[in-house]
């Protein structure tokens, strides 16, 4: 008989302090000196770790009714326009939006870093009057603590895996996969390996809708799967997918976060985005999920992209694994390419730590999903319609 | 031996003199020359590396400076502000001459100024827009 452990024999381990919680890198040496099964009875929470530029973020917004009340249709915070086609006082402010009046170096992502740090935010809006919201313009300062809520909502972050980048052209390319020098002079890469979160459960089989996680250095949950979340993929004999797959809407109060947890950043001719830290706990339930957590950098493979076609379909260039990614070349046609990572493998390690720490003091417990995700879910690109 | 790098400003009256031949000549330096720019108006910058015995390259800087150029350490002139870097080493992709690189144990991220050229290309690779060297226009 196999070894099988509940979600509530789990978190009664937490409460009392008991709980044996290891990182996704730590287990690995442990499974190696120990088999699978020693560690599926000694371990029940493994954590994970990655903090990366994840464009599609933002922030829900409540700002307060002024008096006399007005229903806001235009929004800027700092000069950069939230979207306010929604309730009276309500905005979206997305991360990739930029400034009006500085958009190559800043942008949403900013605004949500400072208003993170504590700092005041000037607030403009203008509206339609009505009966019921009879102002038509209001400004000033506003800080994260003036308002009511500030929820970071983001659609698709911690993507499962994603394609490395590089360039054949004869120019230097600059892209969200950082900047690329031209004839293959280099190769970019964006994840954290064995720490990332849904690397470590290929198969989705607990990460799922209303699962606690750290965000930005706050509880968080799984809102639901992210966009293009796309399960029906190519995978390795350990499930683990080949190239971008599954991905997480996640969900979380901005205002208990902290900026060394979520952090503006600037890609040169390409725009703004936001690196976000997210951490996800996976109860060990059984041994496979020993088996799934235990996954090691040379098992996950991802294809290299030539960034220099112009296409939807860019044309693979090779397929590699996380161990020769991360050693920092890899050599495609006989040549030694260098590779750098954009995603902070010291912060994942950060991140896997501080949620390991938590649950090790007792102040976190795991959920377990309400739902799980779409496991054969493909995505469509833009097609559009017959007229009529 | 001793070897320095330093980014040499020259004012448009000295561009026609040969100095890079008296350093060499005069002063037995060893003369790497890293790069070089020269903006309308005549007024050049350069990137050198100096190699000689200590008392041979002071003297080699005196005699730059008493024909008008400017010496400023390259060390002094590029800032990595190390304390907000989060370690994502998108700056390393551009490093050619790996100045910049990550420790392949700890994850961070170190600097290391004699390794670097003054290429400028990590301050647009910064996406935390955290790296300035003083070398073009920016000085």
């Amino acid at each position: 008989m196999g070894i099988k452990k509940t979600y509530e024999e789990i978190n009664e381990r937490i409460k009392k302090g008991e709980a044996v919680v290891v990182t996704a890198e730590e287990i690995i040496p442990m499974v190696e000196e120990q088999g699978i099964k020693e560690v599926a009875k000694k371990v029940d929470v493994v954590t994970t770790g990655t903090f990366g530029p994840m464009c599609s973020s933002g922030v829900f917004l409540n700002f307060g009714h002024s008096d006399p009340p007005i229903k806001m249709a235009k929004i800027w915070l700092n000069d950069v326009p939230a979207y306010g086609g929604i309730a009276a006082v309500d905005a979206y402010l997305g991360a990739t939006e930029l400034s009006e009046r500085n958009g190559e170096t800043y942008g949403g992502a900013h605004v949500i870093e400072e208003l993170v740090r504590g700092k005041k935010v000037y607030l403009r809006a203008y509206g339609k009057r009505t009966d019921c919201y009879p102002n038509k313009e209001v400004e000033g300062y506003i800080d994260l603590e003036s308002i009511n809520e500030a929820i970071l909502f983001n659609p698709r972050n911690a993507y499962q895996n994603y394609a490395a980048a590089t360039n054949s052209t004869d120019r230097t390319l600059y892209t969200y996969m950082g900047v690329l020098l031209p004839r293959f002079g280099n190769v970019t890469y964006s994840t954290s390996g064995q720490l990332s979160p849904l690397l470590n459960d290929p198969e989705y089989r607990t990460i799922g809708i209303g699962t606690a996680i750290f965000l930005g250095g706050a509880r968080g949950y799984v809102a639901w799967h992210g966009t293009q979340h796309k399960s029906k993929v190519e995978r390795n004999e350990l499930g683990v997918p080949i190239g971008a797959a599954g991905t997480l809407s996640l969900i979380g109060n901005l205002k208990e976060m902290s900026p060394e947890f979520l952090r503006a950043a600037v890609f040169y001719k390409y725009g703004v985005s936001l690196f976000v830290g997210v951490g996800i706990p996976i109860p060990i339930l059984d041994e496979e999920m020993v088996r799934f957590t235990s996954v090691r950098d040379r098992d996950i493979y991802t294809v290299v992209l030539d960034y220099g076609v112009p296409s939807r379909s860019r044309p693979v260039i090779a397929k590699v694994n996380y161990e020769e990614l991360k050693s920092g070349e890899i050599v495609i046609n006989g040549r030694r390419i260098p590779t750098a990572p954009l995603s902070s493998i010291y912060k994942a390690r950060e991140i896997a730590q501080k949620l390991k720490e938590w649950i090790q003091q007792g102040q976190f417990l795991l959920t377990p999903p309400v739902e799980t995700l779409p496991r054969d879910k493909t995505v469509n690109p833009l097609t559009f319609r017959e007229e009529g | 031996m001793k070897r320095v790098r330093y980014i040499l400003e020259f004012p448009p009256e000295t561009s026609g003199k040969p100095l890079t031949y008296h350093l060499v000549k005069d002063y037995d330096l060893k003369v790497n020359i890293l790069r070089g720019v020269i903006t309308a108006g005549k007024e050049g910058r350069l990137l050198i590396e100096l190699e000689a015995e200590e008392e041979n390259i002071d003297k080699g800087i005196r005699f730059l400076e008493e024909q008008g150029v400017t010496l400023k350490p390259l060390s002094q002139q590029i800032f990595v502000d190390l304390d907000r870097c989060v370690h994502c080493g998108a700056c390393t992709a551009v490093c050619f001459s790996g100045a910049l690189s990550l420790d392949r144990e700890t994850w961070k991220l170190s600097f290391d100024p004699e390794k670097c050229v003054a290429c400028e290309l990590c301050v647009s690779a910064c996406p935390l827009q955290l790296i300035n060297v003083a070398f073009n226009s920016r000085v």
